[in-house]
């Protein structure tokens, strides 16, 4: 190990310079790593596509059962794009590698909206609340509620992170009581509408909101991508960041304000994906041997793109339709961070 | 210059200040006084870390409360005791950041000479492609002064920099920051707690109890026994030393 990075640093002594990467092998190793990645949940997501169709081609249903699985994969990259993204950039400005969005009730918010218009205004509201006005509305009371927490929280004069996630924490799990207490309080019939309401996934996304959702994701991750020279500097903490020249605050409210939009975007889709954006997360920083945004970001989306894509790729052909997505995700998530903990000894 | 008027921090049970005081440009400035005198309060309020509660502080003529914090970068900068360190961040990484306020992250070539010049004064030539986690506390310390001194500001402020180092490493890093102060013509404003190490390498000395300023100015005016003795509330005497007074207590 050791010689290692004196043999690589000899290599760059000849140039010194403080790029992303320590040394040539490792950029190298970075690029062929990411390259795998994308090729995997490409062949995955063809697979996805053409796989066993049960349809010939020239059958006139070949077309819509295509057209189907199409919006599936779309909906993979939508939630790869997301997660991968908001994930990273949360746990940089907040400095931890433990605490996602998810995890602090983003989704919980999203199922107490529709549970409590139920509960207060009637099965016919939640029906009428539909369109790219609904959409809009739910994604901006979202972004709304969510700097109204962590935007208090995070700009506290001594923003305490640890009390930050402990609130977030207790909020999140209160939140879901609170809906699950209303959705005992209902009829089963209104059970029946919000269920398919608030329990989505990749197969049955909500495709009418695609033209809105899609340029909204794209522009979101295209900011944040934009932003990465910051998000490094707000990755080394308040205080180093506050003396080379970043003004704390407002530098970490904009990208929040991005992040809440790709959660909610993506919930508002395809429903909760708890402990996805964790593992996309965890991998990366395994992955890509650098502290730079602009390398982490696509290393994340590589990561992201194929898990999801080989998940339910495994689940439709392997399992035939047995399984149940996020318990894959869960479980291969949960042996390959415990494969590289036990491996390398540290979080 | 340094100019501290009125400044104000209250805390729930005590108050630190009115502070006022005049801390001139050139040359290493210490801070000492006993646990809870306000050394860091003022430390951090200078180097904008801790809002003030009332009152007014400029550095070189710029009111800190309201210059651009961009700008503030490039005169002023303060390196705290603990720090959150990436993982994957190399020293020449971490110090290449110290060029952040003129760089905006993009690197030029005059950059990283400036971020090797730095790297090779405090003798971490050898370890730059070290990731952080690699180092002992000592070195990522010495790495982190780099990166503040390669933000190349007039003034530099540092909060307790010789804690957990040993007698050696301590006498090393105040060579450095003497050194710093001389050859690069540096103002460096440092808390110490050892008063025989603020007077062996300040050049004034800034004594500070209960929250106000008891007394500022030269080694010699400050190294006095009834001074001393009134700030730490502890029977200190006062030897002359080959190298100045030496404080025995």
């Amino acid at each position: 190990m050791n010689q290692e990075i004196a043999a690589d640093g000899k290599l760059n002594n000849e140039v010194r310079t403080a790029k992303a990467f320590r040394s040539k092998k490792e950029e190298k190793r970075y690029w062929m790593l990411l390259i795998a990645l994308l090729l995997i949940g490409v062949i995955a997501a063809y697979g996805l596509l053409v796989y066993n169709n049960p349809v010939p081609v020239d059958s006139p249903s070949f077309l819509p059962v295509a057209r189907r699985r199409m919006y599936a994969v779309v909906a993979m990259i939508i939630a790869a794009i997301a997660h991968s993204i908001s994930t990273v950039t949360f746990q940089s400005i907040t400095n931890n590698r433990i605490i996602t969005p998810s995890l602090l009730g983003f989704e919980a918010l999203h199922s107490t909206i529709h549970t409590s218009l139920l509960f207060f205004f009637g099965a016919q509201a939640l029906i009428n609340f539909t369109g790219t006005g609904a959409f809009l509305f739910q994604i901006g009371i979202m972004v709304l509620m969510c700097l109204l927490l962590f935007g208090w929280l995070l700009t506290k004069e001594q923003g305490n992170l640890q009390l930050m996630l402990l609130i977030g924490v207790i909020i999140g799990t209160g939140l879901r009581s609170l809906s699950s207490f209303m959705r005992r309080m209902i009829s089963p019939s209104e059970f029946d509408i919000l269920q398919s309401r608030l329990f989505g996934s990749v197969n049955n996304a909500q495709t009418e909101y695609f033209p809105i959702a899609i340029p909204i994701v794209i522009i979101a991750a295209v900011l944040l991508i934009l932003y990465a020279n910051k998000l490094n500097v707000l990755s080394l903490g308040k205080n180093t960041a506050t003396t080379l020249g970043v003004k704390h605050q407002p530098a970490i409210i904009y990208p929040l304000v991005l992040v809440s939009i790709l959660m909610s975007v993506s919930t508002a889709l395809i429903g909760p994906l708890t402990f996805y954006g964790f593992l996309i997360a965890t991998l990366t920083y395994q992955a890509a041997p650098t502290y730079d945004h602009r390398y982490l970001f696509p290393m994340a989306f590589a990561i992201g793109f194929a898990i999801i894509t080989l998940a339910y790729f495994l689940m439709n052909h392997v399992f035939s339709g047995a399984g149940v997505v996020s318990v894959i995700i869960e479980l291969f998530g949960g042996l390959i961070f415990l494969f590289v903990i036990l491996r390398k000894g540290v979080l | 210059m340094i100019n501290i008027r009125n400044a104000v921090k209250k805390y729930d049970e005590v108050d630190i200040g009115p502070l006022n005081i005049r801390i001139p440009k050139a040359g290493l400035t210490s801070l000492i006084g006993p646990n809870g005198a306000g050394k860091s309060t003022m430390l951090l309020m200078i180097g904008r870390l801790l809002n003030m509660d009332a009152g007014q502080i400029a550095v070189a003529e710029m009111d800190i409360s309201k210059s651009k914090s961009e700008d503030l970068a490039k005169v002023l900068t303060i390196l705290r005791q603990e720090n959150h360190f990436v993982t994957r961040l190399t020293v020449r990484q971490l110090v290449g950041f110290g060029r952040f306020p003129y760089s905006k992250g993009r690197l030029n070539k005059s950059d990283e000479t400036i971020i090797s010049k730095y790297i090779d004064f405090l003798q971490l030539t050898d370890l730059e492609n070290r990731y952080l986690d690699e180092l002992s506390g000592g070195q990522r310390q010495r790495a982190y002064v780099a990166m503040v001194l390669s933000q190349e500001t007039e003034y530099v402020l540092l909060d307790e920099p010789l804690n957990n180092l040993d007698v050696s490493r301590s006498v090393q890093m105040m060579g450095y920051l003497k050194q710093a102060a001389n050859e690069f013509g540096r103002t460096i404003v440092t808390v110490l707690h050892d008063i025989n190490f603020a007077a062996r390498y300040s050049d004034r000395i800034c004594a500070m109890k209960d929250g106000g300023i008891a007394a500022f100015g030269t080694v010699e005016e400050i190294m006095d026994a009834k001074i001393l003795t009134d700030i730490f509330e502890t029977k200190i005497d006062i030897l002359s030393g080959p190298y100045g007074p030496l404080a025995i207590y």
